[in-house]
Order: structure tokens, then sequence, then C-alpha cells
């Protein structure tokens, strides 16, 4: 997994409360056996005039001129400032590889639904939770300068604002130290691989029926 | 000390290890696969030379892209149209014989929807933990297990490791006590669960559903609301074991049988709340004020009762969720204050893992009985669950009941809830779901979903605009 440690970066609006799993990367595209390339079809329906079909060449579609990912003044954006429940919906992991794949590092939202929220740092995506009231402040600011960039520090767990301000915001320690490491989680688990036979040898003394093999 | 959760017992029964930095690793039981997020979660296997743990807690069928129509279904996977659907089904096909993982094949007796599949089947059981890289894995806590879904990340690190790295939820209680009406449903239950929390309102918890309301209701009907957990925000719902789980369970296919059901069924009966747990949050509803339900707007929580009039955004306080309603009626074409009942359809669909099973279809059918669908209707699509819920409905006639009432009967799948296969709306149409989500262009590029129960969606058929089952039956009944 790619590693996320420092990273500054022009933020792009996603003004609205709920946006689900669906919006972040229509079904269409789920059809894929693959896991990059999402990318052109991250928020398809709102960023495109027409209905996209997956293998399309995306350049040539007609793009929705008020969609502000679509702005000049956002191209290369990297952190996506949200709002509420970001991510609800499906668990579809094809949501954080399109944003991966678009250029997005890190989200900041006041909440994230679970799975996407979970799903994210399996990605080296970040997504930071911070107060309502701070968000709205971002937004504001964010509308108002033109170019406005935002540094994101997971190693002190600090957003520093263009004006020096500095946010904290929390993260789960096991995350923070995937993330900041680019580690596999699964070469982790699989250190306790002894604790693992040793609970199933117990259960299957205990609860032999959750052995029996579907055949 | 206080008593233990559902979820605390649950949770408690599978804890591998407790780790210093507070997360835990989680044991699973039985883990669904089907074609849309396991590709790259095999890959991640094969690349990294693993295999998995214990291939016999996986069984796997296709579901999101197999086709509906009985022709192009009869012709098997290389019959499918598009391409690009095809070749994951395919794919799932090669994993399944790379890693001899149990297939139900796409049309296997055993195959549908993995979140029918798996209860009816036996294939998940009360007391296991069960994951699928679908969210609506909630489904299976109706058993009294702990089910959720998980990306696809997960799904590779489930398979290598048998164990999910967790940390624990909080515990939420959803308790509806009293009696339903007449003609309100499971669905309408969840529907105003969801009205009434928000769907952020369970994200953190693990939300148990209890009360007089829930334990009078038939396992299909459990599913359903277990199912919408996730539209609440919730990874997993669950409903505690008593003995309409233990009749469900038993003669099943996969269900431990002689001695070791007994052995199962003394296990089984501790799963439910100790009568002093504590709930972090508890949430209660009166069976008596639901309603037959319909979803106005483009979120779960954006419904209100058939009666009632879609909300005026003026009267909102909150700038954000103003500005979501205001967005939702765009796009849903209503105006504030028309009344629900003066929504139009274009189509209906019934079906999907929330409304497909047995229980469902007859109750659709019960309202489709000699009479027919309005011609303003273009097409009234009936999807069971799995190829059992298709054969059972056979058996019992259902099918010409629908065919008659110019409804189409067709094959297993997740078909019009997320619109993967041919099954879709055209942009501008409205339709009558029996499924989970009325997200923007979930059901087609530009289509407009109204959620309902399956009762309600037949109604809606027959008459052409939504309309009071209860009235609707009643009426025709006596006229």
């Amino acid at each position: 997994m790619k590693a996320f440690v420092c990273h500054k970066g022009l933020v792009a609006p996603m003004d609205r409360a709920n946006v689900d799993t669906d919006l972040i990367i229509p079904k269409q595209f789920l059809k894929s056996i693959k896991r990059t390339g999402f990318g052109p079809n991250l928020f398809d329906e709102l960023r495109y005039l027409d209905e996209g079909q997956p293998g399309q060449d995306c350049s040539k579609r007609p793009l929705n001129p008020e969609f502000p990912l679509n702005f000049p003044r956002y191209k290369g954006a990297s952190v996506l400032l949200a709002r509420k429940n970001f991510g609800c919906g499906s668990s579809r992991e094809h949501a954080p590889w399109a944003l991966d794949d678009y250029g997005f590092r890190a989200i900041i939202a006041p909440s994230f639904a679970d799975i996407f929220f979970n799903n994210c740092f399996k990605n080296g995506l970040l997504p930071i939770v911070l107060d309502e009231a701070v968000v709205d402040q971002l937004f504001r600011e964010m509308y108002a300068q033109e170019g406005y960039e935002l540094t994101i520090d997971l190693e002190k767990q600090q957003v520093v604002k263009p004006d020096g301000d500095v946010i904290g915001f929390e993260v789960d320690a096991f995350r923070k130290h995937c993330l900041l490491n680019g580690l596999d989680d699964i070469g982790l688990t699989l250190e306790d691989a002894e604790d693992i036979r040793a609970y199933e040898a117990k259960r299957r003394e205990q609860a032999p029926w959750l052995f029996d093999a579907v055949k | 000390m206080a008593g233990q959760t559902l979820y605390d017992k649950l949770w408690q029964d599978h804890l591998v290890k407790s780790r210093e930095d507070g997360t835990a690793l989680i044991y699973i039981d039985r883990h669904l696969i089907h074609e849309v997020t396991s590709p790259q979660a095999f890959e991640g296997l094969r690349l990294a030379g693993r295999k998995p743990w214990r291939k016999d807690s996986l069984v796997a069928t296709p579901d999101h892209n197999v086709p509906s129509d009985a022709t192009e279904r009869a012709a098997g996977v290389e019959g499918i149209r598009d391409e690009i659907a095809r070749i994951q089904v395919q794919t799932l096909d090669e994993n399944c014989r790379h890693f001899d993982v149990v297939q139900f094949g796409i049309n296997h007796p055993g195959q549908g929807i993995v979140h029918v599949v798996g209860p009816e089947t036996g294939a998940t059981l009360p007391g296991m933990t069960v994951v699928c890289g679908d969210s609506h894995t909630s489904t299976h806590g109706a058993l009294g297990a702990l089910a959720h879904g998980i990306g696809t990340s997960e799904v590779e690190h489930v398979m290598a490791t048998q164990c999910l790295i967790q940390r624990k939820m909080k515990n939420m209680l959803v308790r509806v006590d009293g009696k339903l009406g007449a003609g309100v449903t499971a669905k309408d239950v969840v529907l105003a669960i969801i009205g009434k929390i928000g769907t952020a309102g369970g994200t953190g918890y693990a939300i148990e559903f209890g009360g007089e309301v829930i334990r009078a209701m038939s396992m299909e009907g459990r599913m359903t609301i277990c199912n919408m957990a996730i539209e609440a925000g919730a990874r997993a719902g669950m409903v505690a074991v008593d003995q309409v789980t233990l009749d469900y369970v038993k003669g099943k296919p996969y269900a431990p049988k002689g001695e070791l059901w007994d052995k199962a069924v003394e296990n089984w009966r501790r799963l439910h709340s100790d009568d002093d747990a504590v709930f972090d949050a508890v949430v209660e509803l009166r069976g008596e004020d639901i309603e037959p339900q319909v979803s106005w707007g483009t979120s779960p929580e954006m419904v209100a009762p058939v009666g009632a009039r879609v909300p005026d955004p003026a009267e909102e306080a909150d700038a954000t969720k103003r500005a979501g309603i205001e967005r939702a009626l765009e796009y849903m074409g209503l105006s504030a204050g028309q009344k629900i009942a003066d929504i139009k359809l274009d189509r209906v669909f019934i079906g999907s893992c929330t409304n497909s099973r047995i229980e469902d279809l007859r109750a659709a059918a019960a309202v489709a009985k000699g009479r027919h669908k309005a011609d303003s209707v273009k097409q009234v699509l009936v999807v069971p669950g799995s190829q059992a819920v298709k054969a059972q409905a056979e058996k019992e006639g259902l099918h010409e009941i629908f065919t008659r009432a110019g409804f189409e009967w067709r094959e297993p799948s997740c078909s019009m809830c997320l619109a993967m296969n041919a099954d879709k709306l055209n942009p501008g149409e409205h339709c009558a779901s029996t499924s989970n989500r009325n997200f923007e262009g979930r059901q087609g590029y530009g289509g407009r979903t109204h959620l309902v129960s399956p009762g309600m969606a037949a109604a809606a058929a027959i008459a052409g605009h939504f309309v009071d089952v209860r009235e609707f039956v009643t009426q025709a009944e006596t006229a």
C-alpha cells in the first residue's frame, strides 16, 4: 500500500451531505476486474452531461460546466472537502479506488460512513473527521481564496491552513501506523497465525457445526 | 457487572486477540462471495502467493451481473451479452475452480442473491460471524449472527487470514413494541426507523432490533429489517435467537443435524441480550404508529407515509438539509407539497436482497391476484431472490398470478436494484421499487426510485400511482 506521511495539496469542494458511493462511482464501472482506471469516472453522473459507459474515452465526453471539479481553479486538486456522512451506501472499494486514481490523497468531512471510511485506509487515502463548524469555515475560506491549499501532516495529526493555523485531528493508532509505513495488514495479521490456529482449535471443540463445509 | 448485549456475546465468541492499540482480531465463520467485489481480492491472493486460510468457509454465487431474462439466462455464462459482465462472471468461475471454492454457478439450483442464498441453505447460521463484499450482508444478522459488509481489501484479508481487524462498535437497541396494522410490513417498519434516525443515525453502532413487533415477525421480515440496517448507517443489524429462528433454520441443507443440532440449539439459546444489558443508545417506535411508507427523495431517510405529502424545503431550518431536499425534489421531478398518492409510476420492481423472498412474493401476489397492471405502467418486473424461491413460487402458482396481471416473471438476480444487468430505468422514469436504495442513478441513469414494500409496489403497479395498499385491498375485495 502507498504510504501517507505528509501531503500539501489544492482543496476542492463536494458541497453536499450524504454523498453515496453510487454517486462516487456508478455501478456500470463495477464490472471491471481491475483496481485501477476508475479516476476518469469519479462522480461520473455529476461530472459529465452524458451517461458514461465502461471503456469509453472520457476526454471526448461533454463536461458539466457547473460541477466544481470541472472548474479550472480546482484542476489538480488532491484534498477533497466534503459534508456529513460522506461515502454512505455500498461497500464498493471502487469508491476509494476512483478517488485515489483521480489524484485525491485526503478527504475532510464532518463524518463518514463506516465501510467507506475503513476502505480508504486500505488504499493510502486519508479520511479526516473535523467538527462541522471547522469544516464550514474551511469551505468559506476555500471558496474565498483561489488556489487554497492545505497541508496534512499525519505524523503530527495536523491540518495546516495557508495562514499557518493548525487544526488537530484524531486517527486510530493502528491505521496511522499502517498508513505512515504503507503496510500490508494481511502480513501483519499473519504474524498472529498461531493465535488464530489456537482459537480455531478451541472453537472447533465448542461449536463443531461451524466447521462443516458447504458441499 | 451489567449483562451483555447480543452483540457483546457474538463479539466475545469470535475474539481471537485484543491488541494493545485497541484493535482486535475477530474470527470469521462464513464468507460469502459474488462476482463484483471478489476479482481484485483473488488477484491479490495470487500475486502474494497466498491461499484461502479455510476454503470451506467460502461460498460463492454470481448475482449482481447475471441476466434476469430467461432466454439470455438459459445460455449460461457464455450467453451473457454484456461482454464486461460476462468476463466478470467467468472470472468468478475461474477463481472458484483455481482456489477450489464451492460455487452455486449461474444456473445451479442453489444460485441466487448471496443474502437470500446464505440463510435459505443454512450456509449462514445463528451465532456465526458472516462477511461478504457487499454492504447488505447485515441481512444475515436476522438469524442472530454478527454479519456485515466489507470492502475488497478486507475480502482478501479474510480469505488470507480468516480474520478481520476490528474495533468494537457501540450498541444500539431499536425497539418496536405494540402491533403492526394490517398491510403494514417489515419494509415499512425499517423505512420508518431510517426516517426517524437518519442515514447516519446508526454510524458506529451495531443495531439490535427488538420489541414485540420484531418478535412477532417472520424470519423473512427480520431479514428485510436487518438488510437495511446499513441504510441507517450501521454495518451490522441483528435480532435475538428465538423459536422463530430455530424453526426456520431446522432442516436447512447445511444446518447441523441429529446430536449436533441439539448441541447447536443449546448454544444458540443464549444468543439474546441479557435483561440487564446496557445499550449506548435506545430508539423506540410503536407499531401502531407505522403506516405504509414511500420514499420521495434520493436518500432512504427521505420517506413519508403513503397518505402524506412531499415536504416543502422552505419549512426546513437546517441549511444543508434544506439544500438536500431541494436537490432531491429537482432530481425526482416532484414539487413541494405534492401528494405522494399523485406520483405516477413508469415501472415497478419487485425483488432485491431486501424483498425477494417467498413471503415477499406472496404479499405481492395477494394484491396482483385477479387484477392487471395499469396501461400507463410500462413494465413490472418480479425477480425472485434465488432459484429456490423461484421454484417455491412456481409450485404455489405465484408466477401465473403475476403473468396474468401483466407482470414479468424473471430469473434470480440483483436485477434492477442496482441495474448492473440489463434491467434499468430510463432517465426521468419513476419506479416503485422493493429494493433498498433510492440514490441518484441507482436504478439507471436519471432514474427515480421510490422505496416501498412488495404489497405497495404491486398496488402501485395496478393503480398506476401510489395507493395505500390497505384501502386498495379492502375496496377491491369488497367491490
